[in-house]
C-alpha cells in the first residue's frame, strides 16, 4: 500500500495541469532568454554559442557579458527604452483622461444601457487590432482624410504631416488600448456604492469635492489595473510604431523584432528582453498584487 | 430632458473615435478606386478579388483551425487554473501559480514570442521535439497567453456563484468530479462561452507571437495582413475589415440579444413567483 502514496490525490493533479503547462511554457522560456541573452552570436544553427559546457568531467561556464555591455555602450538603445517609457506614460495618461469620464458615464447609466455601453466598447476590440491600426493610415497620411477635409475647406494649404510621426503613434496607442483601460475603471466604479455620494452631497460637498474625495480613492484600484494593463504592454509595443510611427519614434519593441529578424542576433535581441523585463519588473509585480487580490475577491 | 454632463459627453466623444475608422474602413470597401482616399462609385470588385486570393484564404483557414484550436485548450487548461485559484485555499507554490496566471495578460508580445521560440529551438535541439515550428507550436503559444485571460473571466463568475449548491452535491454523496461536471460547469458555462470567444479572438488577432514561433510556410492572417499594409494600401484590406467587422458584429448582437431575453424571462419568472 504504501506505493499509493507516491499516485498524486485528485487535488495534486487539479493544481498541477495547468502548472506544468505555465511552468513550462511561461517560466522556463524566460530562464532560456537569460541564458542565450549571455551566450555569443555565432553562425550555426541555432545562431548562439553554448553557455554551459561538459568536457572531460569539467563543467565550463562561460558567461559572455559582452550583449550587456554592448546594450549599455550604444545610445540607441538608451534612446529606444527612454522612448518606450515615454511613449506608454503619456498614452497611458492619455487613456486615463479619456477612459475615466467614459466609464464613470457608463457606470452611471441605466442598466439596460449598461450592456449595450459596454458592448459597444468592447466590440471594436474583437475586430482585427491590426486593421483597425491600418484605418488610421488612411486618416492620417498627406492625401489623407483630415488632410483632405481640412485643405477641402481651406483652413490649410500644404497637408499637416501627421503619418511617422510620434503624434500618429499616441493616436494609435490610445485608440488600440482604450478598451483596456475603461473595463477595469467600469468594473470597479460598478461597484461604487452611491449611498456614499450622496451622504457626501448631503453633507454639503459640491460634485467635484465629491469625486476628488470620495469616487478617485475608492476606484484606486481600477486605475492602477487599466494603468498597468496599458503601460506595460505599450513598453514592448511593436505593430503601432512600426505602421504609424517614423524615424523619430525609437521603440525598444521595435528595436528587439530588428536585432531578431533583420540582424539575426539572438543573444542581443534576448538581451534587451530581460532588460526590458527587469525594467517592468516593478509595474508587473504592482499589476499582480491587485489582480490578484481581485482574483481572490478580497479587493 | 437630462442635462449632459461632462462624463457622457466624453463618452460619446470615446465612441466615435472608436467607431469613426471602422466606419470608414466599411465605407471605402465598397469603393471602385485603387486609391483609398478618392470616391470613384459605388463596387464589389474588392469582395470578389478577396475570395480569389489563394494565399490569403489559406492563411485565413489557418488562423481559423489555430484560434478554435488554441480557444478549447485554453478554456480547458484557464478553466483549471481558475478552479484552484477561486477554491484551494492554500497549497505550496501558490504565489507562483498565481504570478503565472496574471503576468501573461500584461507580458509585451515580443518577449513571450522571443522566450517561446528561444524554448522550442532549445527544445528540439535536446529531445528533437518539435522538429518544426507551425500549426503545433503558435497553437501551444496561443494557449498560454489565452488561458490567463480565461481564467480572469472565469474566476469572476466563480467568485459569485453560490458553493452551497457544491457542496449540497456533495453531502449527497456526488465525488467532487462528478460535482464539477454536474454542478459547477453548467453554472458557470456563460463564463466559459464568454472565455471561449475572447481566447478565440485573442488568438486570431495576435501578430507578433505568431510571427516569432512560426516557421516557413505556416502563414496566420495577421501575418499577411501586416505585409501587404507594409508594402503599400490594398482595397481588398478594406473589404476584408468589413466581413471582420459584419461578423463581429452579428456574432454580438446574437449574444446580446439571448442574454437580454434570459434576463427578460428570469426577471418575470421572478416577478411571477413573487405574486
Amino acid at each position: 500500500m504504501r506505493i499509493k502514496k507516491y499516485i498524486p490525490g485528485g487535488r495534486t493533479l487539479v493544481i498541477g495541469i495547468p502548472y506544468t503547462w505555465l511552468a513550462l511554457f511561461f517560466m522556463v522560456p524566460f530562464a532560456l532568454v537569460a541564458k542565450i541573452s549571455f551566450s555569443e552570436a555565432q553562425i550555426a544553427i541555432p545562431p548562439y554559442s553554448d553557455v554551459f559546457r561538459y568536457v572531460d568531467e569539467t563543467l565550463t561556464v562561460v558567461l559572455n557579458l559582452g550583449n550587456y555591455l554592448f546594450l549599455t555602450g550604444d545610445d540607441l538603445y538608451i534612446a529606444a527604452y527612454w522612448g518606450s517609457v515615454q511613449i506608454a506614460f503619456i498614452s497611458t495618461l492619455l487613456c486615463l483622461l479619456l477612459g475615466y469620464p467614459m466609464a464613470y458615464a457608463m457606470a452611471r447609466a441605466d442598466d439596460k444601457l449598461k450592456t449595450v455601453l459596454l458592448l459597444l466598447v468592447l466590440l471594436p476590440s474583437w475586430t482585427s487590432f491590426l486593421i483597425r491600426i491600418y484605418a488610421w493610415i488612411g486618416i492620417l497620411k498627406n492625401n489623407g482624410l483630415i488632410n483632405n477635409l481640412l485643405m477641402g475647406l481651406g483652413v490649410i494649404d500644404d497637408p499637416i504631416i501627421m503619418l511617422n510621426t510620434n503624434f500618429a503613434v499616441y493616436v494609435g496607442i490610445v485608440y488600440a488600448y482604450l478598451p483596456f483601460m475603461v473595463l477595469p475603471l467600469y468594473a470597479n466604479l460598478v461597484k461604487l456604492d452611491g449611498s456614499l455620494l450622496e451622504a457626501s452631497s448631503d453633507l454639503g460637498a459640491r460634485p467635484w469635492k465629491t469625486f476628488l474625495t470620495i469616487t478617485l480613492p475608492l476606484s484606486k484600484a481600477g486605475i492602477i489595473a487599466g494603468s498597468m494593463l496599458v503601460f506595460i504592454p505599450v513598453v514592448g509595443e511593436f505593430v503601432i510604431p512600426e505602421l504609424l510611427g517614423g524615424p523619430e519614434t525609437l521603440m525598444i519593441g521595435k528595436v528587439l523584432w530588428q536585432e531578431f529578424f533583420n540582424n539575426r542576433d539572438w543573444p542581443i535581441a534576448a538581451a534587451l528582453a530581460i532588460v526590458m523585463l527587469a525594467l517592468l519588473s516593478v509595474p508587473i509585480a504592482w499589476f499582480h498584487h491587485y489582480q490578484s487580490k481581485e482574483m481572490e475577491g478580497a479587493a | 430632458m437630462r442635462k449632459l454632463s461632462f462624463s457622457s459627453v466624453m463618452l460619446w466623444c470615446g465612441l466615435v473615435f472608436l467607431y469613426l475608422p471602422m466606419l470608414i474602413l466599411v465605407i471605402y470597401s465598397f469603393n471602385e478606386s485603387r486609391l483609398v482616399t478618392v470616391w470613384a462609385g459605388f463596387s464589389t470588385k474588392w469582395y470578389g478579388e478577396l475570395f480569389e486570393d489563394p494565399q490569403l484564404m489559406s492563411a485565413v483557414w489557418m488562423s481559423l483551425r489555430i484560434a478554435f484550436g488554441s480557444a478549447c485548450m485554453a478554456v480547458i487548461l484557464g478553466t483549471i487554473a481558475a478552479f484552484v485559484m477561486v477554491r484551494f485555499r492554500r497549497f505550496p507554490g501558490k504565489t507562483a501559480f498565481s504570478s503565472m496566471m496574471t503576468a501573461p495578460l500584461v507580458m509585451p508580445d515580443v518577449i513571450t514570442g522571443l522566450s517561446l521560440l528561444l524554448l522550442f529551438v532549445a527544445m528540439a535541439q535536446m529531445i528533437g521535439w518539435p522538429a518544426d515550428r507551425g500549426f503545433l507550436t503558435i497553437w501551444i503559444a496561443h494557449t498560454t497567453f489565452c488561458m490567463a485571460y480565461v481564467a480572469v473571466v472565469v474566476s469572476s463568475r466563480l467568485r459569485e456563484m453560490d458553493i452551497s449548491v457544491e457542496e449540497a452535491a456533495m453531502d449527497l454523496g456526488a465525488t467532487p468530479l462528478k460535482t464539477f461536471f454536474l454542478i459547477t460547469i453548467p453554472i458557470i458555462a456563460p463564463a466559459l462561452v464568454a472565455g471561449w470567444l475572447l481566447a478565440f479572438t485573442l488568438s486570431l488577432d495576435d501578430l507578433v507571437i505568431a510571427s516569432f514561433v512560426s516557421g516557413p510556410g505556416s502563414t496566420t492572417l495577421p501575418m499577411v495582413v501586416f505585409s501587404s499594409v507594409r508594402l503599400g494600401v490594398t482595397p481588398k484590406i478594406n473589404a476584408l475589415a468589413t466581413l471582420i467587422i459584419l461578423t463581429v458584429s452579428i456574432v454580438a448582437f446574437i449574444a446580446w440579444y439571448m442574454a437580454h431575453r434570459s434576463e427578460k424571462r428570469q426577471r418575470t419568472m421572478a416577478s411571477n413567483a413573487g405574486e
